[in-house]
């Protein structure tokens, strides 16, 4: 194999005047971001994580429903396989841990994407037309920032019944508000750059404009607060959870088995403490990942 | 209205651009919480005409409007009154569908040269843009052609099309920002102060660079700068703004060499000279105090408060643009008699 600037050097010396790689503004990113110890090691950590979770059933003999009548709330025992013990009900935790990882990664990845796509859309396009649009639309975004989020919850639920995908509404719904918040007030400083104004000067349409321009210059402080709301999601998600107002039983999250282990803290330790691991593992791996992106995306801003 | 020419052998050439009594008038909001919204009058009633080939400057201090003026004729500001005709044709309220074939003959170059590229694409995509815009239709390889081409052409090489902004230098920046304004071969340019931004051994590259382009390709160009030497070395004929209103529209011969306006002397007699013997001792015209606030501008001929010679007709009366040679037009009272 001949390596690339093996490559070049022969080429040139063909006489063919090879193209040149530049190095983006997102790979010096990834660059840096992988000198970040703290975020490598987390995004190892996480995918271990995230491998269990979508690996879980192969991983136990159990699954995540079935009722060990032999073993009633008994301790982590690697003979029997129960290797993080069994709840009240006889189940197997570890695999039970796995599934509420689940859960919470899904809630967290998928509240986030919603949250992304509308609030980068919604931010962006206030942003870029400003003026009376701006302003209706932020408006608007101020509203529902009033709107209580328990109270939001409590009435989705009565109307439409305990269901998890009310979760992803609810906390789609909320998160949203925030990232359109950001991306707004990127695109405004943004709006009146030159650059800007030379795709103006060319006849680019606006919707070019905003997504070709003002959405990969804004990415930056974008992923950034991604990061930091997905834990922000999956703790919402357990306390939600935590009151009982969550996922459905048999299924399970980490909110719902970090409450039922808080009831029988003194009795069965364990059913508190690996749930709460995991919890609080996912939580830093991606607030150090979070500080990793902000780091390298911004390195003026260290 | 006056029709002047800039150069001998094109005396029946009409011109591709002309400007009418163009305004740009800003609201600020009111002092108070229900003042009434005042008004910035950033332009206040710009004749010009431009011709095939030409190149107008436009100079006058910061804030005298300047980059709004040429920012109005490409229709990036919306104009509050007055003509921009194209070709003839007046495009000021014009609608979006109806500009849009128009902006592939009207291009523009900025101050900053890294600002005015996107940090987030590369050089090729970036060149290639107002192409891919209007000529849709070429299809991927000739247009990487002719970025290719047009690279070569502003001194770059095209091997870096892959490059981003980042990478290059000032003056390499604002040749990527030339090469963009001149891949669709538009007939006016504006540029916005191309090379102040840029040290003087790039200074002279870019100016001669765009020069080359010109007659090349029979650009017109309206330099907007505040560096008269380099708008006496690039300009046929010269434009002298302050506070939005034009003092005085000459050929370049003539407001060098007999400046009529006391704002124009003013302005010549700062340019320095580089013999130490005559600069210490010719005449120079300082003026006082700073340009007036364009939201409340003085009444009469906006340059009085400043004027050496201002006299009580100055404060009642606006001069209009006079001709006093066929080259040159001035707006003052007394330009007779100073």
């Amino acid at each position: 194999m001949m390596n690339k600037s093996e490559k070049t050097a022969m080429l040139e010396a063909a006489g063919a005047p090879v193209e040149i790689e530049g190095r983006s503004l997102w790979r010096d990113a990834r660059i840096r971001l992988f000198r970040n110890k703290a975020a490598v090691g987390s995004m190892i950590i996480l995918g271990i994580i995230t491998l269990l979770a979508v690996f879980a059933p192969l991983l136990s003999p159990y699954a995540y429903d079935q009722i060990d009548w032999g073993y009633i709330q008994e301790g982590p025992n690697w003979e029997n396989g129960h290797i993080f013990g069994t709840d009240g009900n006889g189940r197997d935790l570890f695999i039970r841990v796995l599934f509420g990882a689940r859960v919470s990664l899904a809630v967290g990845l998928l509240a986030t994407s919603v949250s992304l796509v509308i609030g980068v859309t919604y931010g962006a396009v206030a942003g870029f037309f400003g003026g009376k649009i701006d302003n209706i639309m932020m408006r608007f975004v101020d509203v529902l920032y009033s709107l209580p989020f328990m109270f939001f919850v409590i009435m989705l639920m009565v109307v439409f019944g305990r269901n998890i995908f009310l979760i992803f509404v609810a906390l789609g719904a909320v998160e949203w508000l925030t990232m359109a918040r950001i991306v707004r007030g990127q695109t405004l400083s943004l709006r009146r750059r030159e650059f800007i104004e030379a795709a103006h000067a060319t006849g680019v349409s606006n919707f070019k404009i905003i997504f070709r321009h003002i959405i990969p210059n804004v990415l930056g402080p974008v992923i950034v607060y991604m990061t930091l709301t997905i834990p922000q999601v999956i703790l919402t998600e357990s306390f939600l959870s935590f009151l009982g107002l969550g996922v459905q039983e048999p299924l399970t999250s980490w909110g719902v088995l970090i409450s039922e282990g808080a009831k029988v803290i003194e009795a069965s330790t364990w059913m508190l403490i690996y749930p709460a691991v995991f919890l609080a593992l996912t939580l830093f791996c991606f607030n150090f990942i979070g500080d990793g992106l902000r780091d390298a995306l911004d390195p003026k801003d260290r | 209205m006056t029709v002047m020419t800039p150069k001998s052998g094109t005396q029946d050439t009409s011109p591709i651009l002309s400007v009418r009594d163009l305004k740009v008038h800003f609201a600020i909001p009111g002092k108070g919480l229900f003042a009434p919204d005042r008004q910035l009058k950033a332009v206040d009633g710009v004749n010009f005409d431009l011709y095939p080939g030409e190149t107008l400057g436009v100079v006058g201090e910061s804030g005298c409007g300047k980059s709004t003026l040429g920012r109005a004729i490409l229709q990036l500001i919306a104009p509050s009154g007055g003509q921009v005709a194209w070709l003839g044709k007046n495009i000021v309220g014009s609608p979006h569908r109806e500009m849009q074939p128009l902006r592939r003959d009207l291009q523009i170059i900025f101050q900053d040269p890294l600002a005015s590229l996107n940090p987030r694409m590369t050089i090729g995509e970036i060149i290639a843009e107002p192409l891919v815009t209007h000529k849709p239709e070429l299809g991927k390889e000739e247009i990487k052609a002719r970025v290719k081409r047009m690279m070569a052409r502003v001194g770059l090489l095209p091997q870096m099309i892959n490059r981003y902004p980042h990478e290059f230098s000032g003056g390499q920046c604002q040749r990527i920002g030339i090469a963009r304004a001149m891949i669709l071969e538009p007939k006016l340019i504006v540029c916005d102060e191309p090379v102040s931004a840029l040290d003087v051994s790039i200074q002279a590259q870019i100016v001669n660079l765009l020069q080359e382009l010109q007659r090349e390709f029979d650009l017109s160009l309206i330099f907007i700068s505040h560096d008269l030497s380099i708008v006496r070395h690039i300009c046929h004929r010269i434009m002298v703004l302050y506070l939005g209103n034009v003092m005085e529209l000459a050929d370049r011969d003539n407001i060098y060499a007999n400046p009529r306006h006391p704002y124009t002397k003013a302005l010549i007699s700062a340019v320095p000279i580089p013999d130490p013997e005559i600069e210490r001792n010719k005449e120079r015209i300082v003026l006082t105090g700073d340009l007036p606030s364009p939201i409340s501008p003085p009444s009469g001929c906006v340059f009085r408060t400043r004027c050496p010679f201002a006299k009580d007709k100055c404060a009642s009366e606006v001069p209009k643009l006079d001709r006093v040679s066929d080259t040159q037009e001035v707006a003052c009272h007394f330009h007779d008699s100073l």
